[in-house]
């Protein structure tokens, strides 16, 4: 197996894009990160995307984005898992150049969810839970994170302070951070105080519902540096991990079981410990799940995430910087594309670009994408070239 | 042959509303209507409760309390209802279905104003007796609207007995039966209307009084019994002040009755309301015991039964909720908006 | 609307038959083909006792279109006693001021309407026991 680098990323404005389509986001996401990368052809490309068919009545992405990217008749193939559609994109990519099929992979992940009323994307979202037990029942997404939040609430005693620290910490960061959907500085009180969603979880808990897509382009390490007009990070691990898709059947409501074990499978291919990783964006889809997340990375005992978050050992500066980007919380959060803008983050950081939001001699950095209540994990451990 | 009772159960909405809070909204008296209807509150269905699921319930504390007896033996399921939730599609195949006693078994959905279900319970009886089904499931239930404003809003209520019935193992026997049927318009409701329409005080003396007085005369002249051989008596009841008066009418005291008599907080349960009753009697008597039974349905006609109570009675009392248990605990009161929600009197928006 | 959807989980949905694995014994709510504990493929029928108590619990406020009428309503996940677990409402709770480890019992009630005039969903939903 070859070792696998970035070369090239490209992101579009996060937010209420009313005005971009489904496949023009895409084209402008993925024609970005072929001029970042400065290559002059692509073998292959993969499109990551949670439901294009519910938000705009659109399948066949890989086809209808090689068309329109001009890429045609490169294979194309559409890759979904929920949420972490963008993250298992990015893995397929991985693997193909890393198995020597391809040398050039673009990778993309898009969501269009704003062509659709309140009611019909609560609906869509939906269908990354058990629709017939789950969903079925009345269930929401916010509902299933609330009820993981309570377990852990209880077995834990974090706070409702705490959650809201999460959102705090992460406006804060998307003020700096020129592509976020709601770069405003809040505090625990606008948490606290804004309407309540699923007990506990106010609508400021929750991430919101975001046009964008993100791309990035894959070449074999060994060529990277030779061939990245913009610098070049390595993949030090891509690794993947299921759990059952029902919240209910876990062995533990308030555990990403998932995340944690394609982490410690990350960890291990990547040679690497919890503590050597300096900045990380996680899937806070809710507030609840970064501290969730942060416990199954290995950054912080269970139960210990809560009151890490309001110490500040996750803002820029403390111990491991969590979602400098702003996260999902504010970044926005276009399901499909989420996975690959994480890496985005993670790829400007190393390479030192991240301007006012800069993790200072940024070496190493990690990324976790969820799908579902955390039925899929994948985990990316990146370096600089 | 003895035919009879082998298993009862009831169910009933845990919300209620009180009279003063309807009388309040549409400028009524609510002292006099509690006077005058011996009325206090009734029960109101939750949105996700219907005809239906209140007969789910009710059967599934049948089945708790006729030990032994396998759903797959139930040769018939009949509900009698006037507010069954298809116009078509029978609410007993979902009822078989959720007790497992299908697909041997013949169901159908009665309509007879309030007496649907104990119309319900005479056929079982006679499918029984006639040995064409070794036990059958007789339901009474109703979820009954009244127009807002109405008179009949005071008491519309729901609930649902369920009664299973054989010829082993009875807790009570059926040991007589009499009906009494005329053509009188004193209420109705024609298809596709919300609400039913009433004759005012001719659903009175020439409606209930008649009928219920007709059957009730006539099955205890039939019969050679009389009101004192009772221990306990239930009328149809659709306010609290018409079945004691046509009890005393008729030579029964205040005692028999007040066992079963649920109006005064339940409402005007409709085709389960003389059913319930019965079941709040079974709850508490004793082997022995004689109980009186007349429904009552608008159009109109009674359905007049009498029971004795067996030995096996103090083994199942306490197999499944008591009658009196669901009206009296865990109650919830709504506020004339939430009732109104929950009864779907609010027009929305498409 | 097609209904066949919702009419062949009926003997979980209304009489909440689960498959027992004949190698290990786990329960599974619903059945699946093959037990997640031991790999067994082969399964009787029983019905689940309807009592169970709270793991979790929340109150939906911003309802999914078919339940809009019904909100706010809470929901829970619920341990059956005989081991399998549930995402249902609890209703009749008043104020829903539920506690983790609450007992509750399983009644049968409406889910949802697939439109007014629609074919109605029955189903399961808890009740404080």
């Amino acid at each position: 197996m070859r070792e696998v680098a970035i070369i090239g990323v490209g992101l579009t404005k996060f937010g209420e894009l009313w005005e971009q389509s489904l496949r023009n986001l895409y084209v402008e996401a993925a024609l970005k990160a072929i001029k970042d990368a400065g290559v002059d052809h692509i073998d292959s490309m993969y499109v990551g995307c949670m439901s294009s068919g519910l938000f705009t009545g659109q399948e066949h992405l890989g086809a209808l984005m090689a068309d329109y990217l001009g890429q045609a008749p490169v294979p194309a193939t559409r890759v979904e898992s929920a949420c972490a559609s963008g993250g298992a994109a990015l893995r397929m990519g991985y693997m193909e150049v890393a198995s020597g099929q391809s040398d050039v992979v673009l990778v993309g992940g898009v969501e269009k969810m704003t062509d659709v009323g309140g009611d019909e994307a609560t609906y869509a979202l939906a269908t990354a839970s058990d629709q017939e037990w789950e969903a079925f029942n009345g269930v929401t997404f916010p509902g299933l994170y609330a009820m993981m939040a309570v377990a852990h609430m209880e077995r834990y005693k974090t706070t409702v302070k705490q959650l809201a620290a999460v959102a705090v910490k992460n406006h804060l960061n998307g003020t700096k951070n020129p592509t976020a959907q709601f770069p405003a500085k809040i505090s625990v009180d606008d948490v606290l105080n804004s309407v309540m969603v699923a007990d506990p979880l106010h609508i400021l808990d929750c991430s919101p519902i975001t046009d964008g897509a993100a791309a990035v382009i894959l070449c074999p390490a060994d060529k990277a540096k030779k061939v990245a007009k913009h610098g070049a990070v390595k993949i030090l691990a891509s690794a993947a991990a299921t759990d059952t898709i029902a919240l209910h059947s876990r062995k533990d409501l308030a555990a990403l079981d998932a995340v944690a074990k394609a982490a410690s499978v990350a960890f291990s291919l990547a040679n690497k410990k919890p503590s050597d990783i300096q900045l990380c964006e996680v899937h806070d889809c809710f507030t609840i799940a970064e501290i969730m997340s942060t416990e199954a990375l290995g950054f912080f005992e269970k139960g210990k995430g809560g009151p890490a978050v309001e110490a500040g050992e996750t803002a820029i500066g403390g111990k491991i910087a969590v979602n400098t980007s702003g996260g999902l919380k504010s970044k926005g959060h276009p399901v499909g594309a989420t996975g690959v803008a994480q890496a985005i983050e993670i790829v400007e950081q190393l390479r030192g670009q991240a301007g006012a939001r800069q993790v200072a001699k940024a070496k190493i950095g990690m990324t976790s994408n969820m799908g579902g209540t955390g039925a899929s994990a994948v985990v990316h451990i990146l370096e600089a070239l | 042959m003895s035919v009879g009772i082998v298993g009862y159960g009831a169910n009933l909405p845990r919300h209620r509303i009180k009279v003063e809070e309807i009388a309040k909204v549409w400028g009524a008296d609510a002292p006099s209507y509690k006077k005058g209807l011996e009325l206090r509150e009734k029960s109101v269905p939750a949105p996700d409760q219907d005809v239906i699921t209140l007969s789910v319930e009710a059967a599934r504390n049948a089945l708790l309390r006729a030990k032994g007896v396998n759903p797959q033996d139930l040769g018939a399921i009949y509900i009698g209802s006037e507010s069954h939730p298809y116009a078509v599609k029978p609410s007993g195949t979902v009822v078989g279905e959720a007790i497992g006693a299908f697909p041997s078994c013949h169901v159908a959905d009665f309509e007879f104003a309030c007496k649907a279900g104990s119309e319900a319970m005479f056929v079982v009886y006679g499918l029984v007796k006639a040995g064409l089904v070794k036990y059958g499931l007789a339901i009474g239930a109703d979820t009954s609207q009244g127009a807002p404003g109405d008179a009949l809003e005071y008491s519309a209520a729901a609930g649902a007995a369920a009664y299973i019935i054989g010829s082993q193992d009875l807790v009570a026997t059926i040991d007589d039966t009499y009906s009494f049927t005329t053509d009188t318009p004193d209420f109705w409701r024609r298809e596709y209307q919300h609400y039913p329409q009433h004759a005012g005080r001719f659903t009175g003396e020439p409606a209930y009084f008649r009928t219920v007085l007709g059957a009730s005369e006539a099955l205890l002249k039939k019969s050679g019994m009389k009101p004192k051989d009772f221990q306990y008596a239930v009328f149809h009841q659709p306010n609290g002040k018409f079945p004691m008066r046509a009890g005393k009418m008729l030579g029964f005291s205040r005692e028999q009755i007040e066992t079963g008599w649920l109006v005064p907080t339940l409402g005007n349960t409709y085709s389960g309301a003389s059913p319930l009753g019965l079941t709040a009697i079974l709850d508490v008597a004793k082997p022995g015991d004689k109980i009186f039974m007349c429904s009552y349905g608008s159009g109109a006609g009674s359905d007049a039964f009498i029971y004795t109570v067996t030995d096996r009675i103090r083994e199942v009392q306490g197999l499944a909720a008591k009658t009196r248990d669901m009206l009296d605990k865990n109650v919830i009161y709504l506020q004339y908006g939430e009732y109104a929600k929950f009864r779907r009197k609010i027009l929305k928006a498409e | 609307m097609p209904t066949a959807r919702t009419w062949r989980e009926y003997p979980q949905r209304y009489r909440y038959e689960a498959a027992v694995c004949k190698k290990c014994n786990k329960w599974h709510f619903p059945p699946r083909p093959v037990c997640d504990a031991c790999k067994g493929e082969e399964f009787e029928t029983k019905a689940m006792r309807r009592t169970g108590k709270i793991l979790s619990h929340t109150v939906i406020r911003v309802p999914p279109a078919p339940f809009k009428d019904q909100a706010p309503y809470a929901m829970a996940v619920i341990e059956m006693d005989d081991g399998p677990r549930i995402t249902t409402q609890v209703v009749d709770c008043g104020d829903g001021s539920l506690k983790i480890g609450q007992k509750v019992k399983l009644e049968f009630r409406r889910i949802y309407d697939d439109s007014e005039a629609g074919s109605i969903n029955y189903g399961y939903k808890a009740v404080p026991a």
